[in-house]
């Protein structure tokens, strides 16, 4: 009869961020141990909470399925004799299976007939596989493990209770000396150790000793006291779905409550508040229907409402501590300057080799004036940009910014604007650190875009000049996230300017410093091959195919906006049949170009009509292509060269370039040279995998 | 519950609970942890039960005594079972009991928190327990002291002393706590806290700070070489304290910030290994004892 099975494994507090994670992997692994051991159930259902991951299987047969296996032999020429009669290979291969000659068939495998016999794999008890959940147990992988007491055994957490049971029957095995059994645990402090008599009862069973163990439903039920606490103080709670689910896996049995503290705080910064409730207690915080922060928080109990007051109090003691802290610190950091903090800088080490944050100031500032430079900016941008730049890093010296690092950049915006700086050098200070992620917003200011350029370049240029190269996961500096960062910004930006210009002020920058450069080619080469990845990779986000990138990056990455418009307009040329013969066309002349140096054109060397059509065409749409490259404009530019493509074809196919006369031959080779270097100009076409059909 | 009875309280349960008794170490130091009854007894395989109340001192959080939570010198109740009881959490809520602190009015957290002491070049992982939202103490299953693995591993239980005397005495500012019978926190503290920040911030002798950090690291290997673990390790503390008043009065520069860890640090890992040799050497007498 099937029955069904449950196993649990009681252990000390498990870090949220493992939680789900754990119990996906229990539920993969169960479901593939079942199958591998062709034992069949009906449903598969997991738990967790922060002291246990369980697994409940519903009806699992009492024995494992019964198997035919064919098992293979010698073939037919060995198993049989010249006079057809079985050989002592044949005889010995069916005893060792436990069968007699009578068995044997034959099967083709290639063409060669092999002797196979069929065996029957009788199907074990299902009690006695299921010791082997042990194996699972301890193949969960965790972010981080731990040893305890005298165990070498390595978990995330000590290992306290185990339950195992095969319907009444407990499974008997352990685990880093724990014994399974069929009791557990309660809430910690509401409830009481359990017996289970049957698998099914583990939900109602702990659920009456005040355990949830559906972390779903007690998302849900956390979720729906939030919407009665909404309704009730006529209030918005925002769901931050990480919170949400760090705490649904703080807790066992979830009591939402309400706290509050005092108005006056209302007057710190939204994302000092918002941290403080956030990252730090783990509360939601509480806005009125106009979206304005609220002097209340929304807390998560472990347990029920008992004295549900004292713990609100005592909430919003440590949280009232946390914002006097912060409120002096506010008030502190003001009493100063940003010629203060500025100050300050020059004893703060950004890196060792690289110098202190004033270096690094100094180096951005120049960096920034360059770049204003290359955009041609009036003098008005330029100054502000610079200004940005100067006093892009005076918060990392101010008291809050200390307690609450991840504020940087924010806290710097608040404070500027208080110190009377312009509100939008103010913005681009918070700005350039945009964006934050590989996929973060970007700054929206010019000013902002332009430091934040010119922080990140002076970061990558130094540290591969010192020789921290990222490679493989170690990247402790984010030198990729930051060039993405740049790249995605000269792209929004739609600036003119090409990265290898960018990256040539970048170095020059620490010419004058201390830093000692070894080998300056192996500098740029990694420097361009480092940047060439990070474009390849957001290319490839923008399903770009590899070769096309290659294509339209072989010669460096340019100006990264048109580079961006080349991949895609080839990107869908590279399938479209009615591009084949333009491909076609300027492939060949790709192919032929380079066999001469020469490049000059004599037009009364020409011999064809063929000839002096190619030479004209290529002179009429010289201006209008240049004039479409320097517009980014990846569509017109290639219709340009689009018009090469039959007096292409039209010469190839009635001259001989390699003609015997040298003179005819070089100005032949000349005019081709002329053609490739212009498409060049826009992308080596050569390197594209051209996939347009017949 | 004042400070006082709390302290004896936490004593006599941790006694019960088969703990040695200790009185605070001798030596500057900025954590109980840093106690030779931590930091060396937590090291190899003999077993080691302590209790033991450690004045800490932090000159960078002196505050003049004017901020009402940070103090130059705070108090902490340090327990150390190795190998940890499987039972240790229950042992844990037990302690919170004897304080008066029933579980069922109150939300007790056991929320993650992998501490770590590069300076000491100890690690461990565990929680930090939550008492309504507040963090009352360090829960830390050592996994590698000195550089070297815990093993069998101790637990660590820190309790802030004041942290949680400002729960069950229900006070915002420390310096009202009250200690005994009506003498407060600010009766017996106020002034060394001003003091010392004003001698941390402002007085101390820098020059002979950074002399006595060279000799007393000089005494620490030299003393070392000739096997005398423990008063070696005592200047290893000194060396620390030292540079704990360096780093607040803001003289040493982040560079020479990492230069000064990495040589405390050093000395910790050789002294660490020198006190596991010499236990070895001793034939881990408190491992016989246990078996006999």
């Amino acid at each position: 009869m099937a029955k069904n099975v449950l196993f649990e494994i009681g252990l000390e507090e498990l870090p949220a961020r493992f939680i789900d994670d754990a119990e996906k992997q229990l539920y993969e692994k169960t479901a593939k141990w079942l199958t591998d051991l062709r034992i069949s159930s009906d449903n598969i259902k997991t738990y967790s909470t922060p002291r246990r991951l369980a697994v409940l299987v519903q009806n699992m047969e009492e024995f494992q399925e019964s198997v035919e296996e064919e098992v293979k032999g010698p073939s037919e020429s060995i198993a049989k004799d010249s006079e057809g009669n079985w050989t002592k290979a044949a005889i010995g291969f069916t005893k060792s299976q436990g069968k007699t000659v009578d068995d044997i068939y034959f099967k083709e495998v290639n063409g060669i007939s092999y002797i196979y016999v069929k065996k029957h794999i009788e199907g074990q008890k299902t009690f006695e596989l299921l010791p082997e959940f042990k194996n699972i147990i301890t193949s969960i992988q965790f972010g981080k493990n731990m040893r305890w007491s005298t165990q070498t055994m390595r978990y995330a957490r000590p290992i306290r209770w185990l339950v195992a049971l095969y319907g009444e029957e407990v499974v008997p095995f352990e685990v880093a000396t724990v014994k399974t059994g069929n009791k557990t645990f309660g809430h910690r402090f509401l409830g009481n150790e359990i017996t289970i008599q049957e698998p099914q009862q583990y939900e109602s069973l702990l659920r009456e000793e005040y355990v949830i163990v559906d972390s779903n439903e007690r998302e849900q039920m956390i979720l729906d006291q939030i919407k009665n606490m909404e309704e009730k103080e006529n209030v918005m709670i925002p769901i931050d779905k990480d919170l949400l689910n760090e705490v649904r896996n703080l807790v066992e049995y979830p009591t939402v409550f309400v706290g509050s503290f005092e108005e006056e705080y209302l007057k710190l910064p939204s994302e000092v508040l918002i941290t403080s409730m956030k990252e730090h207690q783990r509360y939601f915080p509480v806005m009125s229907n106009d979206n304005e922060l609220l002097a209340k928080f929304i807390g998560v109990r472990n347990g029920d409402n008992q004295s549900i007051s004292t713990v609100v109090k005592g909430n919003e003691k440590v949280l009232r501590a946390r914002l006097s802290d912060a409120e002096f610190f506010y008030e502190e950091d003001q009493k100063q300057s940003i010629d203060f903090y500025l100050e300050k800088l020059q004893r703060v080490v950004f890196q060792e080799k690289l110098g202190t944050y004033s270096d690094k100031v100094n180096r951005v500032v120049s960096l920034t004036k360059e770049i204003c430079n290359e955009l041609h900016l009036d003098e008005i941008t330029m100054n502000k940009a610079i200004r940005v730049a100067e006093i892009s890093k005076f918060d990392l010296m101010t008291n809050m910014v200390d307690e609450f690092t991840e504020l940087q950049g924010i806290i710097g915006e608040k404070y500027a604007t208080i110190f009377g700086e312009d509100e939008e050098i103010a913005k681009a200070i918070r700005e350039h650190y945009l964006p934050k992620q590989a996929n973060g917003d970007l700054p929206e200011t010019q000013i902002g875009s332009i430091v934040s350029i010119a922080d990140k370049l002076d970061t990558i240029v130094g540290c591969i000049l010192i020789g921290l190269v990222p490679t493989g996961s170690q990247d402790p500096y984010g030198l990729r996230r930051q060039a993405t960062g740049i790249l995605r910004i000269l792209s929004d930006k739609k600036w003119n300017i090409s990265l290898e210009s960018l990256l040539e002020i970048a170095k020059s920058t620490y010419k004058n410093t201390e830093i000692e450069i070894h080998d300056k080619a192996e500098v740029t080469h990694t420097l361009k091959e480092f940047f060439q990845h990070r474009a390849s990779y957001l290319l490839k986000e923008n399903n770009v195919e590899s070769d096309v990138i290659q294509a339209v990056t072989d010669n460096g990455i340019g100006v990264y906006v048109f580079t961006e418009k080349k991949a895609r307009v080839l990107s869908e040329k590279r399938n479209d049949p009615n591009f084949k013969s333009i491909e076609e066309a300027l492939v060949r002349v790709l192919n032929l170009a380079g066999k001469t140096e020469n490049m000059n054109i004599d037009t009364k060397l020409f011999e064809t009509e063929s000839e002096k059509v190619l030479f004209e065409t290529y002179q009429n749409i010289v201006t209008d292509y240049n004039h479409a490259l320097n517009n980014f404009d990846a569509d017109g530019a290639l219709l340009q060269l689009s018009h090469l493509s039959n007096p292409i074809h039209d010469f190839f196919d009635n001259n001989m370039v390699m003609a015997d006369d040298d003179n005819v031959r070089n100005n032949r080779l000349a005019l081709v040279n002329h053609i490739a270097n212009m498409i060049k100009n826009y992308a080596e076409l050569t390197l594209i995998e051209w996939k347009q059909h017949q | 519950m004042n400070i006082q009875n709390m302290i004896l309280t936490l004593q006599k349960y941790w006694s019960n609970q088969n703990c040695i008794l200790m009185q605070a170490y001798d030596v500057e130091k900025g954590a109980g942890t840093m106690s030779p009854m931590t930091l060396l007894r937590s090291l190899g395989p003999e077993p080691w039960n302590v209790a033991y109340v450690e004045p800490s001192r932090r000159p960078d959080d002196g505050r003049y005594g004017e901020n009402p939570n940070r103090l130059y010198q705070h108090h902490q109740f340090q327990v150390i079972m190795k190998p940890s009881p499987d039972n240790i959490q229950e042992l844990y809520l037990d302690s919170l009991k004897a304080l008066g602190i029933n579980p069922l009015e109150h939300d007790i957290r056991f929320v993650e928190d992998n501490w770590e002491n590069p300076t000491l070049g100890a690690a461990g992982l565990g929680w930090e327990v939550w008492l309504d939202g507040m963090e009352i103490t360090q829960f830390t299953y050592f996994q590698q002291i000195g550089g070297l693995e815990a093993n069998p591993v101790a637990v660590e239980l820190t309790y802030g002393i004041e942290r949680l005397a400002s729960y069950i005495q229900n006070k915002e500012n420390v310096f009202e706590l009250e200690w005994n019978n009506g003498v407060t926190v600010h009766d017996i503290f106020y002034q060394p806290e001003f003091e010392h920040s004003k001698y941390t911030f402002e007085e101390s002798n820098t020059e002979m700070l950074f002399d006595l950090f060279t000799m007393y690291e000089k005494e620490a290997k030299a003393t070392m070489e000739k096997g005398l673990v423990f008063p070696a390790y005592d200047y290893v503390l000194k060396c620390s304290h030292t540079f704990n008043l360096l780093d607040a009065k803001g003289v040493i520069s982040v560079t020479e910030r990492t230069g000064y860890i990495s040589r405390i640090r050093n000395l910790a890992r050789k002294i660490a290994k020198a006190y596991v040799a010499e236990r070895e050497r001793l034939g881990f007498p408190m491992l016989k004892k246990e078996e006999k």
